[in-house]
């Protein structure tokens, strides 16, 4: 199902991207089985319609917005990322969504908000994953309020000028580029605006293996693999490892979100 | 009760050839998929896990060879368990070439700081390394040569199973289910080993005795 309306940036420009086939085929989504090629069949089911998402916590009033009220709050843009999953492989996506900065507006979160929390559904009966007791369902995840404020962070709903497919998180999904993939947080129904940080799905899971920020960063190795090197989908058999750059490529836009602080400890 | 099968040596050969041809099976599935352009959107990744898991399988079933004598009496298929070794042998092998050239082409130091620096990498290098030697004394002239100290050399496949057995454990990230049946599988074909050396007396006389326990040299 095409989206009609939206506008094309330069985010991305020169890259190559990666297959739509490969985006859709290959997905961690642990709500539909830890196998990657297990979301696209499991989610077949899934109805990301009607939807609803409940604004909470530090905001002036709470409220909740159907999925057709979010494609409205702003112009849907495409945005074109790199995407660096923390298990060493990447992909060059070509989004749409909107500013989460807009969402964040809309929601008016009071001053005590530093922090926004995203929950992503977690309906056994709809995702079989969720049955099983791999993680601590629903998936929480969450950004520092300026982290969620910066304009490459978005609130996507749709890739390749499609909504989004299921199994990529529809209908609407986390994408904050210059952090590894698991940060955005998929098939979102709350946001919660909260002056602690949030515990999250990952750093509940294995703390001194995932930590809050998840910033890509080559120079700080996953405890049990390298993260200096990367795969890039699409090139099949024969296509090197490619070198993983600070941010993701993006420091020139977010590294002075971390001025000062010790990336080797907040990792 | 009927005599227990035992093949004639022109049934075992034609046993042996239909086990190669069975062996050879996960390779040949890994060559269609790639002709047909199916080994997913991460086809590095999914045939080095491929060869992996099939390197750990052909170990679980060498090691099955021991316990089924010990549960069942049943020694031919010891005649069987060189192929199978040396079929682990072959995937591992694959296995590891895969990670040194498609995966690091041949990047001698990315390789030895991946191994150096990642224990699920130093356990699954130790592993293979360890398995060489047995693969290099698998053949007839080399068991007769080195008489009894090819059986104390070749308690290598021990720790070979278990360092493989962890390899797998820890390179997934968070769903252990499948390294877990491999664990199981592992400890089960060790119980039984432990178990038939250390059971009652009672039990150990009213059995017959182990039957040779070293492959027919030749």
């Amino acid at each position: 199902q095409k989206i009609s309306d939206f506008k094309k940036t330069p985010y991305g420009a020169g890259e190559t991207l990666t297959p739509y086939e490969d985006v859709t085929s290959y997905n961690n989504f642990y709500e539909f089985g830890t196998g990657k090629s297990d979301p696209k069949p499991q989610s077949r089911l899934f109805k990301p319609r009607p939807w609803t998402v409940s604004i909470e916590g530090e905001v002036s009033k709470p409220r909740t917005l159907s999925i057709d009220d979010i494609f409205k709050i702003a112009p849907l843009e495409e945005r074109i990322y790199r995407m660096r999953c923390v298990e060493g492989w990447s992909m060059v996506i070509p989004w749409i969504g909107l500013p989460l900065a807009s969402l964040i507006k809309y929601a008016e979160p009071t001053g005590k908000a530093k922090y926004v929390e995203f929950i992503s559904l977690a309906d056994p009966k709809m995702m079989p994953g969720v049955r099983a007791p791999i993680l601590d369902w629903p998936y929480v995840e969450g950004l520092r309020m300026d982290e969620a404020m910066n304009p490459l962070t978005i609130m996507a709903v749709g890739l390749y000028g499609e909504v989004l497919p299921n199994q990529n998180g529809a209908p609407m999904r986390l994408v904050v580029p210059w952090k590894y993939g698991f940060k955005g947080g998929k098939s979102i129904v709350k946001i919660r605006f909260t002056d602690k940080m949030p515990l999250t799905t990952w750093v509940r899971s294995g703390p001194t293996e995932y930590g809050f920020y998840a910033n890509v960063n080559p120079t700080v190795d996953h405890p049990r693999w390298t993260q200096s090197t990367e795969r890039r989908i699409g090139g099949g058999l024969f296509s090197p490892r490619i070198k993983t750059q600070m941010f993701n490529g993006y420091a020139d836009q977010v590294a002075s979100l971390y001025t000062g602080m010790d990336l080797r400890k907040n990792f | 009760m009927a005599a227990p099968f035992k093949p004639s040596s022109l049934q075992l050969s034609w046993i042996k050839r239909v086990l190669f041809l069975l062996a050879l099976l996960p390779l040949a599935r890994l060559i269609w998929l790639g002709m047909h352009d199916a080994l997913t959107a991460n086809p590095i990744e999914f045939i080095t896990r491929s060869t992996g898991t099939w390197a750990l399988v052909m170990l679980m079933l060498t090691l099955s060879i021991t316990p089924l004598r010990m549960l069942t009496g049943v020694a031919w298929p010891v005649q069987l368990r060189r192929m199978l070794g040396l079929f682990m042998f072959f995937y591992a092998l694959l296995h590891f070439s895969i990670y040194l050239w498609l995966d690091h082409w041949f990047d001698l130091m990315a390789i030895g700081k991946d191994i150096a620096e990642h224990p699920y990498v130093l356990v699954g290098f130790t592993s293979f390394v360890l398995s060489i030697p047995l693969a290099a004394t698998s053949n007839s002239a080399m068991i007769r040569r080195l008489k009894t100290r090819w059986k104390t050399l070749h308690l290598l496949v021990y720790p070979i199973a278990i360092l493989g057995v962890l390899h797998f454990w820890w390179l997934v990230k968070k769903d252990v289910s499948e390294p877990l049946v491999y664990v199981l599988v592992l400890a089960a074909l060790l119980g039984v080993r432990l178990w038939y050396r250390y059971r009652p007396a009672s039990q150990a006389a009213s059995r017959k005795p182990l039957p040779t326990r070293m492959p027919k040299a030749g």
